[in-house]
């Protein structure tokens, strides 16, 4: 029986209808859309923020990021204290997070514990990230501020001629703001300081062991300069998270309108205002705490990008 | 060359004097060091590890005592009530708000993943968009609160569940987005081009035979933004505000889970604080699940 050739290749010669072709043409660009729409929301973030702060930008200019008041009686707005408070908290606690969790990642990347216990404590140390802020901010007021209080009144009465621990610790401030900060920043710095490092070529450490070098001796002088770059990204995308931190630092840093060198006393951030004040400030105060989130939205995008293009670098390598 | 057999360590280092000083003493001080740094990284997991215990005792040994069907059935006490009460209408709050910003943001994410991975993979205008993503999930959750605001609640004259929903689809965009593409280009090249090979279009490729097969891993990246969403409370303090009743519609203020924690909280009334305690035990448990579970369909891979 001969089927002619014509007749086998018949269905697969038919075209696709323009309407089927322009179909899948839309399905791409659909696709398109929603990508650009990434980028477009980055930008219409700026741009409505920015608009809304504009009344406030033009009253107070530049003199809202040096000065202290912060009046809705008067009508007269600055945010020095705030700008101050999130730039301490957080760099408190990368002075906190940055030695611990460079050591968990030394920890959890070379073979101290085996690989079958090893997987757990990385799992636990990123259950340690998803942990919601609120409920670290619950366990702050109730649990760390009565240990720190105590703890931070011995540092006081013996250390109290420094300026940093001039002041008597009353519960909530600045140093508990700090603490809980590090311990939420912790697991981001671990998580990518412990890929830079695992990343290292292992003909390095080969290299260091068979001069004779220690283990540490290798980590510490081969595998942690191999690892930098990939370590300062990880740093500074935790600095972006600590600065932008809301509730946590809300609960415990004492909401007070002031810079103070120590810290022991209460201060507030640009987070903790505007969760404070939002959902009841109207008309220029409104504005100002625009004007206040338009500042911490800038602060966090510089971070941000330039951990982005250091990470970026390494990933090259 | 030499006619013994060649020695072995033990008749070297026994017989060598060079080689004598080159071995460690335990009490030499390179030795010490190492020693030091090995108990110095454990001291630093100890510590690293013993916060999440810490917190995790707390939320259960205070909230697991008020643990009972009232929780979710009952409203919130006021401020005089010693006794009862529940969060029956902020956990419907928190599943609303965060079903409302899954509902826009996992198509948008899944969308947006599918060209960044099929259609534009390797070009420029990918890895710009790729690191649009990284830096929009970078943006401070406050921040996504304030354009929330000044985009829904401003526009739409009202604190509204559909704001707070807005908000926390912004925050899961980039999570969806970034583990969609890669769980996208985890699958095979060969099964796409079996696919256009069989004369499918781009859109039935992805479809019928890219999407599904990613759908494991796509689905865990979906579950940890909806586990990172519902514990998010910064951006809802100002949009889906609260509300002591339960709601009438989405577009009406909104008590919410994390909300609640944090005004119960900071209240001087046990009753409250005990509510907050509660609501936080709840809260992790949700994301703790979404955590191990998403951990588990990974690994079934």
């Amino acid at each position: 029986m001969a089927v002619s050739p014509n007749r086998e290749l018949e269905p697969m010669k038919r075209d696709r209808t323009p309407f089927a072709r322009n179909l899948d043409t839309a399905f791409v660009w659909l696709t398109g859309g929603f990508a650009g729409l990434i980028a477009l929301l980055l930008i219409a973030i700026a741009v409505r923020v920015g608009v809304d702060a504009s009344p406030a930008m033009a009253k107070f200019g530049l003199g809202f990021l040096f000065e202290s008041r912060w009046n809705p009686v008067t009508d007269v707005y600055s945010a020095f204290p705030q700008i101050y408070g999130t730039l301490v908290s957080s760099f408190l606690a990368l002075f906190l997070a940055v030695p611990i969790g460079l050591g968990v990642a030394i920890f959890l990347s070379e073979d101290f514990i085996p690989a079958k216990i090893q997987r757990p404590v990385v799992f636990l140390i990123e259950l340690l990230a998803a942990i919601p802020s609120v409920v670290y901010g619950l366990w702050g007021i109730f649990v760390l501020i009565p240990i720190l209080r105590d703890l931070g009144k011995g540092i006081h009465q013996s250390l109290g001629w420094l300026p940093l621990f001039s002041t008597s610790p009353s519960g909530p401030g600045m140093y508990v703001a700090g603490i809980i900060l590090g311990i939420m920043i912790l697991p981001i710095i671990t998580a990518i300081a412990r890929d830079a490092l695992v990343a290292v070529p292992i003909e390095l450490r080969q290299a260091a062991y068979g001069l004779g070098a220690t283990r540490w001796e290798t980590i510490l002088q081969i595998i942690v300069p191999a690892a930098f770059s990939g370590i300062v990204g990880g740093i500074m995308l935790a600095l972006g998270r600590a600065m932008g931190e809301t509730m946590a630092v809300t609960m415990v840093i004492g909401n007070a309108n002031k810079a103070n060198i120590s810290l022991f006393d209460q201060g507030s951030t640009v987070s903790s205002l505007l969760a404070n004040q939002f959902a009841e400030a109207s008309g220029l105060q409104v504005a100002s705490l625009m004007y206040a989130a338009i500042v911490l939205f800038v602060l966090t995008l510089i971070v941000n990008i330039l951990a982005q293009v250091v990470v970026k670098r390494v990933n090259r390598i | 060359m030499n006619s013994n057999p060649s020695p072995t360590i033990d008749d070297v280092s026994s017989t060598s004097p060079l080689i004598k000083r080159l071995q460690r003493q335990p009490s030499s001080p390179r030795t010490l060091f190492n020693s030091f740094m090995t108990g110095l990284v454990f001291v630093c997991a100890a510590c690293a590890i013993i916060p999440l215990f810490a917190v995790l005792w707390y939320v259960i040994s205070q909230g697991g005592a008020r643990l009972s069907t009232d929780l979710f059935t009952q409203l919130p006490p006021a401020a005089n009530v010693l006794k009862g009460g529940g969060f029956g209408n902020a956990f419907i709050g928190t599943l609303t708000t965060v079903g409302i910003g899954s509902a826009i943001a996992i198509p948008c994410g899944i969308l947006a993943a599918i060209f960044l991975s099929e259609f534009a993979k390797g070009t420029r205008l990918a890895d710009w968009i790729g690191f649009l993503t990284n830096v929009l999930s970078g943006v401070p959750s406050i921040v996504v609160g304030v354009f929330a605001y000044s985009t829904v609640v401003l526009t739409t004259g009202g604190f509204s569940a559909v704001a707070g929903g807005f908000a926390l689809a912004v925050l899961m965009l980039p999570i969806i987005v970034r583990t969609a593409t890669e769980a996208l280009a985890l699958v095979p090249q060969e099964s796409r081009q079996a696919a256009v090979g069989l004369g499918a279009t781009r859109f039935q490729t992805v479809a019928r035979v890219v999407l599904p097969a990613a759908l494991p891993p796509i689905l865990t990246g979906v579950m940890l933004a909806v586990a990172r969403a519902s514990g998010e409370t910064a951006p809802l303090i100002f949009t889906a505000l609260f509300k002591n009743f339960w709601a009438d519609g989405v577009w009406e203020p909104t008590a919410t889970l994390s909300v609640l924690v944090f005004n119960f909280a900071t209240t001087p009334y046990k009753n409250q604080q005990e509510l907050a305690a509660a609501g936080s035990l709840i809260l992790v448990l949700m994301v703790l699940t979404a955590s191990i579970l998403s951990r588990l369909v990974v690994k079934r891979q």
